[in-house]
């Protein structure tokens, strides 16, 4: 394996694929998106997962929740209501009060550096030649420890099964020359998928486009190869605040500081058995 | 504007988003703040029912700030014509229209004809046999007659008096003035809750973005029509988009987004009681006797309806084959005759008081489907046969054992006599069909799998009935018979015993006399040697080509994609595009260029199929005994209009006004601020025990309804629900029955955010969890608060997803042209909890009812 953070241009290079095609990936351009949950439902479809408790969250239409071990698309709604500043025409004025509704769909980010993959002690979670991170079901053991090593909190195991599932990118599909499911179901091309390095020129363009239009707001997250992540194979165009969505501001990898600490264990581990050594000799002194 | 296209119409709104990339401003005018709000550049929340009043301060914008594109309404609307002299308007008549009759409730519309222009030539015959028997006949023929005219030919044979100055007192322009004088900004926010200065950005960007060089279009779905004006409310966009020359140009139009799948292909080859397939009208039983008479009163002189004789013998030669002939008049004598008004709710209405023995339900759920869904279990249970088909077991055919009135002891089980039949029913992916959507395009679906167990496709379904019935009369001497003994029944079946989906579009696009396939309805003859199943869809497989199943991308195209799937008429994308080149025949911009006319071939080319004679040249001026299409003069675009002229003014053709004007809603909370009149006077009311209507604003009682609903729908599920209800991952992401509320509302009446409520009108309580959401807006109406509550309808008690069912709030009343619900807009009551159940329901509502002096 090779380094564990910082920008890399050619993760599945890395990882020891001689012959690969070019690395692809996700740009979900949030500002198109309708919220109308097809790629939810392409997902599952394709898929076969299995569909899960029927709760009204009371999240506005949000009654996903969350990424999980059978959800590998997550559409979040965040209303928000946007002060207008018209005193005494607030809630009865018409658009007095300017309702924001945001609608983004999520998905697992195929980090550049992947902790969950950095951790996996089977071998179950490798770099795929696309430079894609893929859970292969019959080798994962239910260990969990990548669970808790995702900044973002996607990968889970399923209930009742034990074992760990996140998005592939249609690990099947890409190998036939078909687009993931959710990119092909997806009607207003807010989930564009292709050549990472094209969806990046892409997506700058599509932000400059919203600036000159005055949508201030508008900013890439997950797109910077110098991110705590070394960058998302699967980023996205955002209205306002990762936080907002639900996105943690700073990913950083969880595994990037295990060469340091490592060695930090390592001196540690000298010192402990230095003390007890010592312990022991002034035992045996005494 | 009344259409949330991006939950409704999701595949069809990547395209306003496409638009909005490229730079197009959106705007939703819509009561709730929805998904297609969250992505348009602005919302403007309106109230509930008040479009028209909208519109008309557009119009009023429009005619005031001389706005207008001059040239374009000059020569090709009716603006310049003069209306009689004993016309009166709803500013002289405090709300009402010359010619009204209170008695009756009905519009006598003579004197909303030009001044010299002959009435419709179907409006002096009365048929005067069944007036006393029905009293429902000359409902059923004014209906005819707004059909005929929505589509065309709307008779006025001689050239009315016009003033192309447009200064005549008299000219459809200065009439249309002096109606919207009132429709200002002012009155706009008062009657809408709309400010006067969010009305100004959409009037500004409206007008900026109309003109010669640039076009602006309207969408609108089931928000507009589902009202008792909902005609009025398309009229209001024409006459606005007409001024604004935004019709018959690339990029302009009206679009009527429709509520379903094919919704648009079952009005065109339709499942109405009045019209044969193409918009011809059903004839009538005492007035249309033989072809001759009925071709008399129902074609146009000038236009493509002027050939209705040809498409009405093509199509009898169609399902009568080698049996029509001249000598029995083309079997004429076989299709059914209309007595009376048999739309669905007289006709459900008719099954309440007994009269109704047997029904087919194809692909519809009215049992939680339809407005007054209590109503519509009634007539179920009064039934003696009812067959139902559809994908899961919906709530239609179960009423009769765990229904509502099942539960609150209304019914019981032993006392109904219908008996069900339930046939499982095929999905489009199990069959081979054509989808006829938005934009009147054809687009073919191929099977994709088989059917599984007994599921068959409709088209089975109907071959096999007609082929068994055929087979049992093939016998019977009984003259009533014949019609189905001398139908064609004839289409190849595959290995599964499935008829050809591809022999019937065949069939539909029509051959000639050597079977070959026609190349559209100008080839159609009136001498029997061409068979048609439908008129406007002739060339649909025009060269043997089924052009519906052409899947060209749009990548790989010009803009107009006239390559992928197939457009009715000719596969004209725009209609009336002759509109998009000046008089002269030359593009009226650069920009927007479609058609022109070009001198030195002598032809209309361009961009699109013309939507004109191919060779008449802008000059042509048809001589006076010229017909049907030769009648069309070179500069008059809308062909299938009488006068070649977009009505401002409609001089006939429409039951309830000649130009749109604002009424409220048949219950609404607050008082028409325009007129004395509250509501259409025209609209079809039912008073009955079983659809009890809200009193009037201001009256006794009336506050016990305070509040204002719309119905909607949300994009994971599906209309009635019998498509998504029973599906796990639909059900995951809408899994219950909601009710949105503002925050102010919650406070007012103690809701809590994801606890329950019940919202109550005279006909019903149902329950649901509470949204609070600020996307709910209230509006002010004058000094006081108005607020609107969002009640989904794809709900009811079968199924995986579960609810309560909106449509057992609505009562019927009825847009007295198209006999269309007001579901968009009601009057009622909401509290928190769970409503009441079994009988304590029933005594509950006479309780509401009584409190609104609605009952003893
Ligand atoms: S399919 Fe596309 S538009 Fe629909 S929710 Fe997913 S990302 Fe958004």
């Amino acid at each position: 394996m090779g380094r564990l953070s910082g920008p890399l241009a050619d993760p599945s290079g890395d990882a020891g694929y001689a012959d690969r095609p070019e690395r692809v990936g996700f740009f979900t351009d949030t500002s198109v998106c309708i919220g109308c949950k097809a790629c939810e439902v392409a997902c599952k479809e394709w898929n076969a997962l299995p569909a899960e408790d029927d709760v009204l969250t009371g999240m506005s239409y949000d009654n996903t929740g969350q990424l999980g071990a059978s959800t590998y698309r997550h559409v979040a709604f965040v209303e928000r209501t946007v002060d207008l500043g018209m005193p005494g025409l607030a809630g009865d004025g018409g658009d007095a009060t300017e309702v924001r509704w945001l609608m983004s769909s999520d998905v697992c980010k195929h980090c550049t550096h992947a902790a969950c993959l950095d951790v996996c002690p089977t071998g179950s979670l490798i770099r795929t030649e696309h430079g894609t991170v893929l859970v292969q079901e019959d080798i994962c053991n239910g260990c969990g420890y990548c669970i808790p090593a995702c900044p973002y909190g996607v990968i889970d195991q399923r209930p009742g099964d034990g074992r760990a599932f996140k998005c592939t990118m249609c690990q099947d599909r890409l190998g036939v020359g078909l687009q993931p499911a959710c990119a092909t179901a997806c009607p207003t091309e807010s989930i564009r998928f292709g050549p990472l390095d094209e969806l990046r020129a892409e997506a700058d363009e599509r932000l400059a486009a919203l600036h000159d239009r005055g949508v201030d707001d508008a900013r890439l997250y997950g797109h910077d190869a110098g991110d705590g992540v070394g960058g998302a194979g699967a980023f996205f165009l955002l209205l306002d605040e990762p936080e907002v969505y639900g996105l943690p501001p700073d990913p950083v990898v969880t595994t990037r500081d295990l060469p340091s600490m490592w060695r930090h264990a390592a001196a540690a581990a000298l010192a402990v058995a230095g003390a007890v050594a010592a312990a022991f000799v002034g035992r045996t002194s005494r | 504007m009344g259409s949330n296209m991006a939950e409704a119409h999701p595949v069809g709104f990547q395209w306003v988003m496409e638009a909005k990339r490229k730079g197009a401003t959106v705007i939703h005018v819509d009561p709730r703040f929805t998904r297609t709000s969250a992505v348009a550049d602005l919302h403007v929340p309106i109230r509930a029912g008040t479009d028209i009043a909208f519109l008309g301060g557009l119009i009023h914008h429009v005619l005031e700030n001389e706005a207008w594109f001059t040239e374009y309404v000059r020569a090709y609307t009716n603006a310049p014509m003069l209306l009689r002299e004993d016309f009166a308007d709803t500013e002289d008549l405090d709300g009402l229209f010359s010619g009204f009759d209170p008695g009756s409730g009905t519009y006598d519309t003579t004197s909303w004809q030009y001044e010299g222009g002959t009435a419709p030539p179907a409006s002096g015959q009365r048929d005067l046999e069944q007036d006393d028997a029905e009293g429902s006949a000359e409902e059923a023929h004014e209906h005819e007659r707004g059909q005929v005219a929505g589509s065309g030919g709307s008779p006025v044979e001689t050239w009315p008096e016009r003033d192309d100055t447009m200064r005549d007192p008299r000219c459809v322009l200065q009439v249309l003035r002096r109606h919207y004088a009132r429709y200002t900004p002012a009155m706009v926010h008062e009657i809408c809750g709309i400010p006067e200065e969010t009305f100004r950005r959409v009037a500004d960007a409206l007008v900026r973005n109309s003109g010669p060089d640039r076009t602006s279009a309207f969408c609108y779905a089931v928000g507009w029509t589902h009202h008792t004006v909902g005609v009025q409310y398309i009229r209001a966009a024409s006459v606005l988009q007409s001024l604004l020359g935004n019709i018959g140009r690339p990029g302009g139009g009206i679009l009527a987004l429709r509520g379903h799948a094919s919704i648009q292909g079952s009005t065109d080859i339709p499942t109405l009681f009045d019209l044969l397939p193409g918009y011809i009208p059903m004839p009538h039983a005492h007035r249309d006797e033989d072809l001759a008479s009925f071709i008399e009163s129902n074609s146009g002189r000038k236009g493509f309806w002027g050939d209705m004789d040809a498409y009405t013998v093509s199509l009898l030669r169609a399902w009568f084959g080698d049996n029509a002939t001249a000598d029995n008049d083309w079997c004429f004598d076989h299709l059914p005759r209309l007595t009376g008004d048999h739309s669905s709710f007289r006709t459900v209405m008719d099954q309440v008081d007994g009269k109704v023995p047997g029904y087919f339900v194809i692909g519809e759920n009215p049992a939680v489907g339809t407005a007054n869904a209590r109503q519509q279990r009634a007539g179920l249970a009064n039934l003696e046969w009812l067959v139902v088909r559809d994908l899961n077991m919906i709530e239609t055919a179960t009423f009769w054992k765990d229904g509502p009135e099942i539960e609150t002891g209304e019914m019981r089980t032993e006392d109904i006599g219908t008996e069900v039949f339930f046939l499982p029913a095929a999905a489009h992916t199990e069959k081979d069909g054509t989808f006829t959507n938005t934009q009147r395009l054809l687009q073919w679906h191929h099977k994709a799998v088989e059917p599984p167990g007994d599921c068959r496709s409709d088209l089975w379904f109907y071959y096999e009935l007609g082929r068994r019935i055929k087979q049992r009369l093939a016998g019977s001497t009984d003259p009533r018979d014949r019609p189905l003994q001398d139908l064609t029944w004839d289409y190849p079946v595959d290995a599964h015993g499935e008829p050809s989906a591809d022999a019937v579009l065949r069939e539909i696009n029509g051959s000639g006399a050597d079977g070959e396939l026609l190349p559209g309805y100008t080839a159609l003859r009136n001498d029997g040697s061409t068979r048609c199943g439908c008129w406007i869809y002739c060339g649909v497989y025009a060269d043997g080509v089924n052009g519906s199943a052409r899947r060209r991308p749009g990548g790989e195209q010009d803009l107009v994609a006239a390559e992928w799937g197939w457009a009715w008429p000719m596969n004209r994308r725009v209609l009336y595009n002759r509109a998009s080149a000046d008089p002269s025949g030359k593009p009226w911009s650069e920009r927007k260029a479609l058609i022109h006319w070009d001198a030195d071939a002598g032809r209309w080319t361009g961009g699109d199929v013309p939507d004109f004679p191919v060779d008449t040249a802008p000059d042509y001026e048809p001589p006076e005994d010229a017909r049907a299409a030769e009648a069309i003069g070179g500069a008059e675009p809308f062909v299938m209009q009488a006068d070649g002229r977009a009505w401002l003014h409609a001089p006939a053709g429409l039951a309830d006004a000649p130009i749109p004007t604002h009424y409220e809603p048949a219950e609404s909370p607050v008082r028409n601020a325009l007129y004395g009149q509250q509501a259409n006077p025209a609209r079809q009311r039912f008073d009955r025990p079983d659809n009890r209507l809200h009193p009037e604003p201001g009256t006794p009682g009336a506050e016990v309804f305070p509040f204002v609903f719309t119905t909607f729908r949300v994009t994971e599920h599906h209309t009635a629900g019998g498509m998504s209800r029973w599906t796990p991952y639909l059900t995951e992401l809408q899994p219950e029955m909601f009710l949105e509320v503002s925050p102010a509302l919650a406070a007012e009446r103690g809701l809590e955010h994801g606890g329950w409520a019940h919202v109550v009108t005279a006909r019903s309580a149902i329950e649901g969890r509470v949204l609070v959401t600020d996307r709910a807006t209230p509006l002010r109406h004058g000094d006081r608060v108005v607020h609107q509550i969002g009640v989904p309808w794809h709900w009811g008690p079968n199924g995986l997803s579960t609810g309560d069912a909106a449509n057992d709030l609505l009562g019927v009343a009825l847009d007295p042209n198209v006999h269309i619900m007001e579901t968009k807009a009601a009057t009622c009551d909401i509290r928190p909890g769970r409503r009441p159940r079994g009988p304590a329901l029933v005594a509950f509502l006479a309780d509401r009812r009584r409190a609104a002096g609605l009952e003893d």
